[in-house]
């Protein structure tokens, strides 16, 4: 409403305005919407850390607020399925009582999801993936973006939409027929096989970054390499490559992205807790029939976000850069 | 080092024929510049010479070397982009060795060519330089630089300079000459600039619709043009042109009648030369600097005549009058203190001496 107020109201007071208060009152209007749009981003994200600082029972409390953090420590054992271990180390934190009472319930759920959970194996078995799929999908992606990009060839421009076309089918109608086939090769239940099916996902897509990436880059640069000597090879590893980084990191968050945070496939393929990976069994360890352990899936949650948050934060530039470098060349 | 030679080349791509059979001998050492509007097959030419457009049909020879076939890098030629093309993630200096690198020369050979060019270009102080940190004079003094260190047999410039500043291109414009002065290197130069030809070439080449209008040294294209194209597009300001009707003349020889009144005597050397063509309605071209105020004595080619002047337009050096003759506008060069004002009369001399006669059919000048 008040958004439709300023909006509403700002150009009628330009009108008789210098131009540095019409500045003004789009600075003003760009702050309230930017403003707007990081309460509305950072909500779920923050009720998810304020879950994950309680146990079960101050969650279900209807006293408290589920808005806020918890206030007093949480009764040890409280959490349904904690093991010993997990009850002797939260013993130990609680006797740190100089912190507050929500870090002590946060570090109580980190503690035990590491200790009483296979959370652990399923954060092993999400990097394992995610960096071979990454791999996988670089080593395909930027070679065929080249000579779908770069080579004139009978039916290039064809076989670079469909690539795109490619990536437009969804997952939950892929999951199905790609279940017979990782079934045939003997990887179901297996994280290997998730390997084998996420790049179905990430090189079309890295794939059509990529050729956006490599068509900006003017063709006299690769007739200069040519007449330097270099081979299609060289020209890729030492012109393109180098040129096209930021198109290649983007490409490259994109399916570290995707791989980390698929969970169609993994819901599908696996059900061994020794193969899953954090998606899928944060949810099939932590949801027992109707046993909901907020606390520590919310806590599962924010752990699993954090390399991707991490990653984002470093390469963030970068990101922007190849995307829309991308954007208007692809 | 080496001559290259074209026999017959023709580019077609899909439905267009962008070159049309072209025959061009370049000597060793020489400076040949190709020139010509946009869209004359000028690029597609030198790109042919480099390999990078495949010939429909003809030869290419380089150093007697039939080349068709030879991918770019056989060729043992080196090319300069107009937009330098400058590898954007290295140095001047990795730029420049890049293609040494590639051939795997030896270090010290690599810094020892680098820094001979490098000097030559004055880039020395650059030389750890990224592109983006270069002016555009810079760069494109490293993309010389980059052709200089692999001493090809031939150079190659496809507009070099269109990029540039016009007082930066002047500069360049020299440089480029120096260079090839102490490199001597055969180079092969396009440019849609037909004072950068002039300035820069041992002979031009000047293209139209992908064929070869004429080939000679700048004089010669200069003083005697063979074709109406030709004398239009060099020199600056361009050759007037007026509708004429050549006629026996009263006292014998010939002269051109040019309409409102104006009736140019033909020197008496040139009688026998357009004699066949008494009686025909012809086009009759005189150069600006050719149409002077009248300074000392008439010489025996030169005709005084009066006109009203339509545009004045001072230059400094020198002022440019333009007045019309029918409905053609006819510009002159004048020394400006002689020069009259808008809608005033004039008295003006033209040096028939230059003058040329050019059938309208053919296009040829007789
Ligand atoms: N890759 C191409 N495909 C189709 N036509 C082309 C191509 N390159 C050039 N042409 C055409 O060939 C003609 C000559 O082009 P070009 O040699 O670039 O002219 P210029 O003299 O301006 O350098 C032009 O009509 C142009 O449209
Ligand atoms: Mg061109």
């Amino acid at each position: 409403m008040t958004a439709a107020a300023i909006g509403a109201d700002a150009p009628r007071r330009v009108v008789g305005g210098s131009i540095r208060r019409s500045r003004r009152w789009a600075l003003i209007t760009s702050y309230f919407f930017l403003i707007l749009f990081a309460i509305f981003f950072l909500v779920p994200p923050y009720y998810q850390l304020a879950t994950a600082t309680k146990t079960s029972e101050q969650i279900s409390n209807q006293d408290t607020n589920p808005w806020l953090p918890a206030m007093s420590a949480g009764q040890e054992g409280l959490n349904p399925g904690g093991a010993n271990a997990g009850k002797a180390n939260l013993a130990k934190i609680k006797k740190d009582s100089w912190l507050p009472a929500a870090v002590q319930g946060f570090m109580a759920n980190i503690s035990q999801l590491m200790n009483d959970t296979d959370f652990p194996i399923y954060f092993r078995n999400t990097a394992i993936v995610t960096v071979c799929v990454v791999i996988i999908t670089m080593v395909i992606a930027v070679p065929a973006a080249f000579s779908l990009g770069r080579m004139k060839f009978w039916g290039s421009g064809v076989l670079a939409t469909g690539v795109f076309l490619t990536y437009l089918v969804p997952d939950s109608l892929l999951f199905i027929p790609l279940f017979k086939v990782v079934g045939g090769l003997g990887l179901l239940d297996s994280y290997w096989g998730l390997v084998l099916v996420y790049p179905t996902l990430t090189v079309p897509f890295c794939t059509w970054i990529m050729i956006g990436y490599f068509q900006s880059i003017p063709k006299e640069l690769d007739e200069a390499a040519l007449i330097d000597g270099a081979n299609h090879i060289q020209m890729l590893f030492r012109i393109f490559i180098p040129v096209a980084l930021p198109g290649l990191i983007a490409a490259t968050i994109f399916a570290f992205t995707v791989s980390w945070a698929a969970f169609v496939y993994p819901m599908a393929f696996i059900y061994s807790s020794d193969q899953l990976v954090l998606t899928a069994g944060t949810i099939t360890s932590l949801v027992k029939a109707d046993v909901y352990q907020w606390g520590m899936i919310m806590t599962a949650a924010l752990l699993a976000a954090a390399p991707p948050l991490v990653i984002y934060a470093f390469l963030m530039d970068y990101y922007i850069a190849g995307l829309t470098a991308g954007a208007t060349k692809g | 080092m080496a001559n290259v030679a074209l026999r017959k080349v023709v580019k077609k791509y899909d439905r267009t024929e962008a070159v049309r059979g072209i025959d061009l001998d370049i000597a060793d050492k020489e400076f040949i510049v190709l020139v010509g509007p946009s869209g004359c097959g000028k690029s597609t030419t030198l790109r042919m010479i480099a390999g990078l457009e495949e010939v429909t049909d003809g030869e290419i020879l380089i150093g007697g070397d039939l080349v068709n076939d030879v991918p770019p890098k056989d060729r043992d030629i080196a090319m300069v982009f107009q937009n330098y093309a400058l590898y954007p993630h290295m140095t001047v200096y990795e730029n420049m060795s890049f293609g040494l690198r590639l051939k795997k020369f030896p270090k010290a050979e690599i810094k020892s060519r680098v820094d001979h060019a490098a000097g030559i270009l004055g880039i020395t102080e650059l030389l750890e330089r990224r592109p983006r940190q270069l002016s555009g004079g810079q760069r494109q003094r490293v993309a010389m630089g980059r052709a200089i260190v692999r001493n090809p047999r031939v150079f190659l410039f496809d507009e070099p300079l269109s990029n540039l500043d016009a007082k930066l291109r002047v500069q360049m414009r020299t440089e480029i000459k120096k260079v090839h002065q102490t490199v001597k290197t055969t180079t092969v130069y396009v440019t849609h600039d037909q004072i950068e030809a002039m300035t820069l070439a041992d002979r031009v080449v000047v293209m139209n619709a992908g064929t070869i209008e004429q080939l000679g040294t700048p004089h010669d294209l200069y003083h005697t043009p063979r074709t109406k194209f030709v004398a239009g597009f060099i020199g600056s300001p361009a050759m007037n042109f007026v509708n004429c009707k050549l006629v026996e003349a009263a006292g014998g020889g010939l002269s051109t009648r040019l309409g409102n009144g104006l009736t140019f005597k033909v020197p008496p050397d040139r009688t026998q030369r357009y004699k066949s063509h008494v009686g025909r309605e012809l086009l009759f071209g005189l150069r600006p600097e050719h149409i002077t105020e009248p300074r000392g004595d008439l010489r025996p080619d030169c005709q005084e005549f009066d006109v009203t002047l339509d545009v004045v337009e001072p230059m400094g050096m020198e002022t440019m009058v333009y007045f019309m003759v029918e409905d053609t506008e006819v510009c002159g060069r004048v020394n400006p203190a002689s020069a009259g004002a808008p809608g005033q009369p004039m008295r003006l001399v033209a040096e028939l001496g230059n003058m040329h006669l050019i059938d309208p059919q053919t296009e040829a000048v007789i």
